[in-house]
């Protein structure tokens, strides 16, 4: 009997460990992939070449990528910019000073915005926010903008992650010991300097957990984005012209122009810069965590 | 109750949470300069009755309070009551310690600082001071700049009692404060409460009654949010009046 327990016990634990491993080997596998997927293009052209230019004319051959790299980088960092601060005041306001009564209201609006598939943010920021930059913010700052641009990109973007990094701020406030926040009132402390001192000094690790946790989102994001990012293979030089993230370049046209030579190996290498840039990011990220904390203990 | 002056006088007070009726018309007057302690069974309200001393029980959560909780004749429930000045004259000291993130020294300048001290040589003289009162500094003198997380459970306890000496209050409330200590470390708070009652209105929270027999002139015994019985240690200790106490004091209830 006591033999059958202790087996089960076993079987269930290493099952366990196979289905982790299969996740952890799934990363591995489809970077391996994309990795000899494009192969054929890092033979045929030099790696500066096609990470330092910004000339993309398949038909002569010429596959520069900067350009959407910058799109990508562009939209993501105008993103996060927007999306940030609103998401840490609105946490700090919900976590800090609202009243249970106010937080039933309030939260779940927030986080149902989040479960708005992003397609209808794209059709959304057509109809809206697109407008809105042409007629409202571009007029003020250049001559023309279509307001399919990078900054209509970035907006979207960012209120597709603003519930993310909410969520994600709730609960690392939620972990910050509520005894700690009565150490620095009893001081006479207002509620204002027990946050600044206390409550995001206490978070910082968490905050950049959920930085890093929405930038890696946003990097990925495709549709949304292509809906309203303009799609040309330019390099953006304000935040009104188009651009073209490597997400949208692989969605828009894989599967078309195949027969074209090395075409299909230049998306699978747009698919594996993004792969690098998204696990560079997390890394970088993980060991800035890492210090940290160490740090702060 | 007693004949001395009233540092805190409570009044009518009822708090109700989440709709629970958890004290049931308080009214007791605190002496000052003396300690008083709060016994009674866990869950029958002597932590929110203290709580609701420096107004940390209403921030928002589903808190209903009415009556009167009156320090040195301020009512700390009237609508232009200011609240942290009220917090200011009443140190903490909870049922763990909380370290703020921060090192030592900051530790105990918080509050200095907060209140407008930036000259340096006045913050160390503070540092130092506070330190020493609570027997810390020999220990700490030489790593102020070390996170107070480093520090012993016991050490990170009298730091606490040190941040919130340091913004010169003229209550301690004390939550507990040694139920998370090693008996060690326990002794040396129990010592810092009789030598500061000289100075000091010393409210404790506790559930060791030998403890509250060790520290305390005053006792109070609190049992389903009312009180049952205030009087001197002795009275309430030794020949309770009531036979709740009387069971209480003797292991029947807990």
């Amino acid at each position: 009997m006591k033999n059958i327990r202790l087996t089960i016990d076993k079987i269930t634990g290493n099952s366990f460990l196979v289905l982790t491993l299969l996740s952890t080997v799934t990363v591995v596998l489809i970077g391996v992939g994309l990795y000899y997927k494009s192969l054929p293009i890092l033979q045929n052209s030099s790696l500066s070449s096609l990470l330092l230019s910004a000339e993309w004319k398949p038909f002569k051959s010429s596959f520069g990528f900067l350009a959407y790299i910058a799109g990508t980088l562009w939209v993501t960092a105008i993103a996060i910019i927007i999306a940030l601060p609103i998401s840490l005041l609105t946490a700090i306001y919900l976590s800090e000073y609202a009243h249970v009564k106010v937080k039933k209201v309030l939260l779940p609006p927030i986080d149902l915005l989040s479960g708005i598939p992003p397609v209808i943010y794209g059709v959304w920021g057509v109809l809206v926010i697109v407008p809105f930059v042409q007629e409202k913010l571009a007029i003020h700052f250049v001559e023309f903008s279509s307001g399919y641009s990078t900054l209509a990109g970035g907006i979207v973007l960012a209120i597709m992650i603003i519930p993310l990094i909410i969520s994600i701020l709730l609960e690392v406030f939620n972990t910050v010991p509520d005894g700690l926040r009565e150490a620095s009132l009893s001081v006479g402390a207002t509620q204002w300097e027990t946050i600044k001192h206390v409550v995001l000094k206490k978070s910082l690790p968490g905050i950049l957990a959920a930085v890093v946790l929405a930038v890696s989102r946003a990097f990925g994001e495709t549709i949304a984005v292509l809906m309203v990012c303009g799609n040309i293979s330019e390099i953006p030089h304000s935040i009104f012209d188009p651009c073209y993230p490597l997400p949208a370049l692989i969605a828009n046209n894989y599967g078309e122009m195949l027969s074209v030579p090395m075409y299909e190996s230049a998306l699978m290498l747009a698919a594996f810069i993004l792969f690098v840039i998204i696990f560079l990011f997390n890394t970088i990220s993980r060991i800035i965590l890492y210090r940290l904390e160490g740090r702060m203990n | 109750m007693t004949t001395e002056k009233p540092h805190i006088s409570v009044k009518n007070l009822n708090v109700h949470i989440d709709g629970n009726h958890i004290l049931k018309n308080i009214s007791i007057d605190i002496p000052d300069k003396k300690v008083t302690s709060f016994i009674g069974p866990s869950g029958c309200g002597k932590t929110t009755l203290l709580k609701t001393f420096n107004r940390l029980l209403d921030r928002n959560g589903n808190v209903e309070i009415t009556g009167q909780v009156l320090v040195d004749g301020v009512d700390l429930y009237s609508p232009d009551t200011e609240v942290t000045s009220i917090r200011k004259k009443m140190g903490l000291l909870s049922q763990r310690p909380f370290p703020l993130p921060m090192n030592i020294y900051d530790n105990v300048a918080y509050g200095a600082r907060i209140h407008g001290q930036r000259d340096k040589k006045e913050l160390d003289k503070i540092v130092e001071h506070y330190l020493r009162g609570v027997s810390l500094w020999d220990e700490v003198k030489d790593r102020l700049k070390d996170p107070a997380t480093r520090l012993s459970i016991g050490q990170q306890q009298r730091l606490c009692l040190a941040r919130g000496l340091a913004v010169e209050p003229e209550i301690i409330l004390g939550d507990e404060p040694t139920s998370a200590l090693d008996p060690i470390s326990t002794q040396h708070i129990e010592e810092l409460f009789l030598k500061l009652k000289d100075k000091y209105t010393l409210v404790l929270v506790t559930h060791i009654l030998r403890q509250a027999r060790r520290v305390s002139d005053y006792i109070v015994f609190i049992y389903m949010g009312e009180i049952i019985e205030f009087g001197t240690t002795e009275e309430v200790l030794l020949n309770p009046k009531e036979k709740l106490t009387k069971d209480y004091v003797k292991g029947y209830i807990s």
